[in-house]
C-alpha cells in the first residue's frame, strides 16, 4: 500500500495501492497514511517526511467506489473530513513534508500533495496535475477548494477549479501550483531530501503570520468583479442543471472568508451533498464507469483474439469517407480512399493534408510523422485497390442501389477473410446486406460528423451479421481511439432514431404556435447542445425530409409525424429553405451577423396562448428522447443499456447530467417518468405512450442504486 | 393620523463624478452639510427644534460610511440634540428617507425631520461596498442577478424600443434640461457650493451635453454589450426570459444616467409645526409606496409602485399633473410611461438624470425639490416621484401641492 523506509534520518512514504490498476485514494490507503504518520510523530529524530509513488502515476485521484454507493450525507461528510483532518494535520507538523510527484498527481492525489510543504514534480510533459472532480459533478473533497485559492488567488483558482483543466509539470510551475521542477526521478528525489535539510521548520504560507490571500480578497473590488462573471459563465455553460461548479463558487466565496478548518468543513458539506446528489451518481455511473466499459470494449465476442487492421479500404472521400481516412491513418492504419475518380479521391485526401498541417503548426506533430501519415492514405479510382484490406468501408451517398454496386465490387476482391462496414446513417444493414454474397461478415459503422472531432462510432449488427465482424469492428474501433457502442439493426439504429425524435419534438412545437425562441431555449436550457430548431438547419431540412418521404414510402403514412413532414415538405419543396447550407431554413443567416430565427416562422405559425414554461417544453423534450430509447431498448435495438446512455451523450450531446437517456428515466425516478408521459400523451397522443414493461424497468435493470 | 408638510427643499448642483469634475474635492460631509445649512438658513430654523436628519446613502462606506447623516449634521453645525440616520434603499434613498420621514410625521411621534441624501460618486466609487445580491453564489444563482445596465437593454428588447428611439429620449432629456436652466427653472432649490474662501466651486449642473445631437450619440458603443455577450451576463437574463432570442444592448453613456456627484435635502414636519414655525408648507405628501418587482430585469418597479401609491391615495395615474420618474436608463422611463399610459408633457419636464446625472443616495429628494418648483411654477396639483431600484424594486410619493 505504502512503503515506509527511512534515509538520512528523512522517512520516505513510497504510494503502491496493489489492490488496484493504478494509485488511488482508498479507505485502506488512508489509514495506512494515518499509521505511517502516527509512526512518523512517534520518531522526533526524523527531519522529515516525502511522499512519493513507487508506479508511474503518483496518484490518479480517489477511488469512486468509494462514494459510489453513498446514500447518507453525514457518512460521506465524515469521509471527507477524515482525509481533511489526516491532510491538515500532516500540513500543520512543523517538520518538513515534501510531495515528490513522480507522475500524473489529479483530483484527491493532488489535494494531498497541496497539504505538503514543498511540491517538486519530475518535469515531463506527459504529467499531468489537478483537480477534474467537476467533470464528474464532483468538487475536491479532500481541501482543493480551499488551498488552491490559497495558493494561487482566487480568480487563477476558479479558472482550474470550474474547468476541471490540468496542468503539465511546466505549465503548473508557471500558475504556481508547485515549488520546483526536477529533471530526473534522481533529482526529485535529491530535491526532496534537500529541502527538507535547509528547512528544519516548515509551514504552509496560510500558516504564517501576515499571510495575505494572493490576488485579493473575496470582500474587495477584485472579488466583486471576479465572482458576478464567474457565476455568469456557469450559467452560461450549464443553465444550472449541473450543481458542482455552484458548489465549487460557493465552497471558494465562503470558506475563503474564514479559517481554513472552517472552510475545510465547508467544503466537505458541499461534497457530501453532490456525492448524494442524483446528477452527479448518473454522471459518475456514465461517463466513468459506462464510458469506460465501453472503450475497454465489453460488449466484444470474448472467444475471438484481437484482430490486427493493418489496412482499411474507405469507398467514397465525401465527408464522412475523408473524415474516416483521416481518423484511420492518423491512428497507424494504412488507408485505399477510393471514389469515382482519382481526382475526386485525391481532394478526400486533401482534407487529412489540411489537418496533419494544422497539427504540425500547433507543434503536435513534426513534419516528419505527418509525412508518415498523409503517405498511409492512398487515394484512387481503382475497386481492385482493396483486395488486402482486413476492412472495407463504404461511405458513399444513401442509394440502396449504388450501394449494392460497390459491395458487390468490392466483395470480388477483397480476401475472404475480411469485413465490409456500411457507413450508412439511415438505411437498414440487414436490407444493404441482402447485396452481399457473406452477409455475416457485413456490417454497419455509423461515424458521426465531422469524423475527426466526434469520439463515437455506432456499431450496426445485421440479422446475419456474425461475431467476427463484430470484433474487427470493435478492435478497430478502439485503434482509431473512438468510443464504440453497438446495437441491433432497425430504422435509424439508435442513436439517428433518438435524435429524431428530438427534431420532431421541436418542429411539432412550432406547430402548435408555441414561441419559437422558447422552443430553442427548451432544447438549450435542457442541457441539449443547441436548440431542435436550430439543429434541424444543421443537419438540414431536406434530410430530414428525404428520411420522412423514404419511410412513409417503406411503412406507411402511419409511421411519420405528418405534422414534421409538412412542415420540411412546405420549407424544402415550396420555399426553398433548407437550412444552414443554403443560408436559409428555420433561421436567416444574414452574412457576418449572427443568424436570428426567421420571420417566415411568426407567417407559418402564428404564436398562441400555451401557457407552458420553459420547463415544461425542456422536460417534454427530454422525455421523447427517453422513451423512445427505451422503446429501443423493448425492440432489443439496444443491447446494453450501457451503450444506450453513451451512445446518447458522445452521438448527440443528450445531457451529461442525465447520464444518457436510460439513465435520465432513473435520475427522474420511474414512477414520475411514468407520470411524465401519461401527462404528454394527454395532451400530443399515442407517442408519449408508456409501453407497459417500462413500469418493470427498475426492477430488472443495472443502474437501480442511481 | 397627522398630515405630512414639505416646507423647502434644496440640492447641491451635480458635478461631474471623475476627478475632473468640480465637486470632486468636496467631501461627502460637505455637500451633506451645505443643503442642511441652507434648511437652516432659509427657514430660520432652531435646529433644536429637529427630531432627527434621515440621509440615503448608497455606498456608506470610507468618508461615506458609518452614518454620514449624523456626521453631516454636525459639520452644519446643528445642536447635538439632532439625531441622524443613514438608510440604504439603493437609488430609491433618497426618496425613502422622504418617505420615512414624512411617516415619523404622521405617526405624532415626530413633529419636524430632514430627509435628503448624499452621493460624492467621484470619490467613492459606486459598487465599491460589495453586497450579497451581487455576489453571494447560493444567492445569485437562485436568483439572477445582471448589471443594471443589462436589466434596462432587456426592456427595451421586450418593448422593441430599438437603439434610435432610446436615443432620442436621450437627446430630449438635454433638451429639456438646458431649457429648465436656461428659464432658471431649478434656481430656487439650488445651493451653489463654494470653497472655504467662498469662491464658488459649481453653481449648476456640469454633466449636461445641451449640444449633443442624435447622430453624436448614436456613435456612442453600447455599454453593456461586452459584459453581456463576452462575460456571460445575457445568459443569465435568458434564463429567466427563455422567449428572448437575442437581447438589444441599446443603452450607453449617452442615453444612461449621469455618475455625479451632489446631496439634497428636504424639510418635513407637521401642520402644528408649520404654524409654530410660520413655515409656508409647499406640499403634502398624499400617500406612499414601496414594492419588490422581478430582481433580474430589476427596474420595472416604478409602474407597480406609482400604481400602489395612486391606489392607497384613490387616484388614477391620469390625476397626476406632472411625474419625475429617474432616468437611471432611457428604457426605464420609457417602459414607464408605456405602461401607465402618461403622456410625454408630463414626465419629466425639466429632464433628468440622463442629462443631469444621479447621485445615487440623493437623486429621490432631489427629484422632489423638481418637482415642487416645477408644480409652483405650472400651478399645477398633484405629482409623483418615482425611481427604479436595485436588486428588483420600485418606490413612489405622491404629493398635493399647497
Amino acid at each position: 500500500m505504502i512503503n515506509y523506509s527511512v534515509n538520512k534520518n528523512i522517512a520516505i512514504l513510497k504510494i503502491h495501492v496493489d489492490s488496484r490498476p493504478m494509485n488511488v485514494i482508498t479507505k485502506e490507503f488512508l489509514d495506512t497514511l494515518k499509521r505511517h504518520w502516527e509512526k512518523f510523530e512517534e520518531s522526533p529524530q526524523l527531519k522529515g517526511l516525502i511522499l512519493t509513488s513507487e508506479r508511474p502515476e503518483f496518484m490518479a485521484g480517489a477511488d469512486l467506489e468509494m462514494i459510489r454507493h453513498i446514500t447518507d450525507p453525514l457518512e460521506c461528510f465524515n469521509l471527507a473530513m477524515d482525509l481533511q483532518n489526516l491532510l491538515r494535520m500532516m500540513e500543520k507538523s512543523k517538520r518538513p513534508v515534501v510531495a515528490a510527484i513522480n507522475g500524473t498527481a489529479l483530483g484527491g492525489g493532488f489535494e494531498i500533495t497541496l497539504a505538503c510543504h514543498q511540491r517538486i514534480a519530475l518535469n515531463h510533459p506527459k504529467i499531468q496535475m489537478g483537480l477534474p472532480e467537476v467533470k464528474l459533478g464532483l468538487l475536491p473533497g479532500g481541501g482543493g477548494t480551499q488551498r488552491l485559492p490559497r495558493l494561487i488567488g482566487i480568480e487563477k483558482a476558479l479558472l482550474l477549479l470550474l474547468e476541471g483543466r490540468s496542468l503539465n509539470p511546466e505549465k503548473a510551475l508557471e500558475m504556481g501550483l508547485i515549488h520546483q521542477l526536477a529533471s530526473s526521478h534522481a533529482e526529485l528525489m535529491d530535491l526532496a531530501i534537500s529541502f527538507i535539510e535547509k528547512n528544519p521548520e516548515a509551514s504552509a504560507p496560510w500558516d504564517k503570520k501576515g499571510y495575505r490571500l494572493p490576488g485579493g480578497d473575496v470582500q474587495t473590488p477584485v472579488g466583486y468583479r471576479m465572482f458576478p462573471g464567474a457565476m455568469a459563465k456557469v450559467t452560461e455553460t450549464t443553465w444550472h442543471n449541473y450543481p458542482a461548479p455552484m458548489k465549487i463558487l460557493s465552497a471558494v466565496y465562503e470558506g475563503l472568508q474564514v479559517t481554513l478548518e472552517q472552510g475545510m468543513e465547508i467544503e466537505a458539506r458541499a461534497f457530501a451533498e453532490l456525492v448524494t446528489n442524483k446528477v452527479t451518481k448518473s454522471m459518475i455511473n456514465t461517463l466513468f464507469y459506462s464510458m469506460n466499459e465501453c472503450n475497454k470494449g465489453v460488449s466484444r465476442p470474448k472467444n475471438i483474439p484481437e484482430q490486427k487492421i493493418n489496412k482499411v479500404g474507405i469507398l467514397g472521400a465525401g465527408m464522412m469517407g475523408r473524415g474516416i481516412a483521416y481518423s484511420s491513418a492518423i491512428n497507424g492504419i494504412e488507408v485505399v480512399l477510393k471514389d469515382i475518380s482519382l481526382e475526386a479521391a485525391q481532394a478526400g485526401k486533401e482534407y487529412s493534408v489540411n489537418l496533419v498541417a494544422k497539427l504540425v503548426e500547433k507543434g503536435k506533430l513534426t513534419s516528419k510523422e505527418a509525412e508518415v501519415i498523409l503517405n498511409r492514405i492512398t487515394p484512387t479510382a481503382d475497386p481492385q485497390m482493396v483486395r488486402d484490406c482486413d476492412l472495407v468501408i463504404e461511405a458513399v451517398i444513401e442509394d440502396r442501389n449504388l450501394k449494392a454496386r460497390v459491395t458487390k465490387e468490392s466483395e470480388d476482391v477483397m480476401p475472404k477473410s475480411s469485413i465490409y462496414a456500411s457507413n450508412t446513417s439511415t438505411l437498414p444493414i440487414t436490407g444493404l446486406a441482402e447485396a452481399s454474397q457473406r452477409p455475416e461478415q457485413f456490417i454497419g459503422l455509423h461515424f458521426f460528423s465531422p469524423v475527426d472531432k466526434m469520439p463515437l462510432v455506432e456499431i450496426i449488427m445485421g440479422e446475419k451479421t456474425g461475431d467476427q465482424a463484430l470484433a474487427l469492428c470493435m478492435d478497430y474501433v478502439r485503434k482509431i481511439k473512438k468510443t464504440p457502442i453497438v446495437v441491433n439493426d432497425g430504422r435509424g439504429f439508435y442513436t439517428s432514431r433518438v435524435f429524431t425524435s428530438y427534431v420532431i419534438e421541436g418542429i411539432n412545437m412550432l406547430t402548435e404556435g408555441i414561441e419559437p425562441q422558447l422552443i430553442e431555449s427548451a432544447g438549450k436550457m435542457a442541457g441539449m447542445p443547441v436548440g431542435p430548431l436550430s439543429v434541424s438547419d444543421e443537419v438540414s431540412l431536406d434530410l430530414i425530409y428525404h428520411i420522412l418521404k423514404q419511410t412513409e414510402a417503406d411503412l406507411g403514412a402511419e409511421s411519420i409525424d405528418q405534422a414534421t413532414y409538412q412542415v420540411v415538405t412546405d420549407f424544402t419543396q415550396n420555399l426553398k429553405r433548407l437550412g444552414r447550407k443554403t443560408g436559409a431554413g428555420f433561421y436567416d443567416y444574414p452574412v457576418n451577423q449572427k443568424k436570428r430565427l426567421s420571420p417566415i416562422l411568426f407567417e407559418k405559425f402564428p404564436t398562441k396562448e400555451h401557457g407552458f414554461s420553459r420547463e415544461d417544453l425542456s422536460l417534454r423534450l427530454l422525455t421523447i428522447q427517453a422513451l423512445e430509447t427505451y422503446k429501443c431498448l423493448e425492440e432489443k435495438i439496444i443491447r446494453e443499456e450501457r451503450d444506450a446512455d453513451v451512445g446518447s451523450i458522445l452521438g448527440w450531446g443528450f445531457p451529461p447530467y442525465t447520464g444518457g437517456t436510460l439513465s435520465y428515466i432513473r435520475q427522474r425516478g420511474l414512477d414520475q417518468f411514468v407520470k411524465d408521459c401519461q401527462n404528454l400523451e394527454k395532451l400530443y397522443g399515442q407517442r408519449f405512450k408508456a409501453p407497459a414493461s417500462l413500469k418493470s424497468l427498475g426492477q430488472k435493470q443495472r443502474y437501480l442504486s442511481v | 393620523m397627522k398630515q405630512a408638510y414639505i416646507f423647502d427643499a434644496v440640492r447641491t448642483p451635480r458635478g461631474r463624478g471623475k476627478a475632473d469634475g468640480s465637486l470632486h474635492s468636496s467631501r461627502p460631509i460637505t455637500l451633506a452639510a451645505e443643503c442642511l445649512k441652507a434648511i437652516r438658513e432659509r427657514n430660520n430654523l432652531n435646529t433644536q427644534l429637529v427630531d432627527d436628519v434621515i440621509l440615503g446613502c448608497v455606498t456608506p462606506i470610507g468618508e461615506q460610511g458609518g452614518d454620514v447623516a449624523k456626521a453631516a449634521t454636525l459639520h452644519a453645525d446643528f445642536h447635538q440634540s439632532v439625531a441622524g440616520v443613514t438608510l440604504n434603499r439603493f437609488c430609491g434613498s433618497g426618496l425613502e428617507a422622504i418617505n420615512q420621514a414624512a411617516t415619523n410625521i404622521m405617526s405624532g411621534q415626530f413633529d419636524l425631520e430632514i430627509a435628503g441624501g448624499v452621493e460624492c460618486m467621484s470619490r467613492i466609487a459606486m459598487g465599491s461596498d460589495g453586497g450579497a445580491l451581487m455576489i453571494d453564489p447560493e444567492l445569485s444563482f437562485k436568483v439572477g442577478f445582471v448589471p443594471q445596465g443589462i436589466g434596462a437593454d432587456l426592456i427595451a428588447t421586450l418593448r422593441g424600443y430599438t437603439r434610435e428611439d432610446v436615443d432620442k429620449f436621450a437627446i430630449e432629456s438635454q433638451r429639456k434640461a438646458a431649457i429648465a436652466w436656461e428659464e432658471k427653472r431649478f434656481l430656487h432649490s439650488i445651493i451653489p457650493i463654494k470653497d472655504s474662501l467662498g469662491r464658488i466651486l459649481l453653481d449648476r449642473d456640469e454633466h449636461m451635453r445641451p449640444d449633443t445631437t442624435l447622430e453624436k450619440i448614436s456613435q456612442l458603443k453600447p455599454a453593456f454589450l461586452e459584459l453581456g455577450e463576452k462575460w456571460g451576463l445575457d445568459s443569465v437574463a435568458y434564463k429567466k426570459y427563455p422567449r428572448v432570442e437575442s437581447i438589444q444592448h441599446v443603452h450607453h453613456a449617452g442615453n444612461s444616467s449621469g455618475i455625479v456627484d451632489g446631496a439634497a435635502a428636504v424639510l418635513i414636519g407637521s401642520e402644528e409645526m408649520g404654524i409654530d414655525l410660520k413655515l409656508k408648507a409647499r406640499a403634502r405628501i398624499v400617500s406612499m409606496a414601496v414594492v419588490g418587482s422581478e430582481p433580474t430585469i430589476m427596474l420595472t418597479g416604478p409602474a407597480p409602485a406609482t400604481l400602489k401609491a395612486l391606489a392607497k391615495a384613490n387616484m388614477k395615474a391620469s390625476d397626476i399633473d406632472l411625474y419625475e420618474v429617474n432616468e437611471a436608463f432611457a428604457a426605464v422611463v420609457m417602459n414607464f410611461r408605456d405602461e401607465l399610459e402618461i403622456p410625454d408633457s408630463k414626465i419629466n419636464v425639466n429632464g433628468g438624470a440622463i442629462a443631469m446625472g444621479h447621485p445615487l443616495g440623493a437623486t429621490g429628494a432631489m427629484l422632489m425639490s423638481t418637482l415642487i418648483d416645477e408644480l409652483e411654477r405650472q400651478k399645477k396639483r398633484f405629482g409623483c416621484v418615482t425611481l427604479c431600484i436595485g436588486g428588483g424594486m420600485g418606490i413612489a410619493t405622491i404629493i398635493e401641492r399647497v
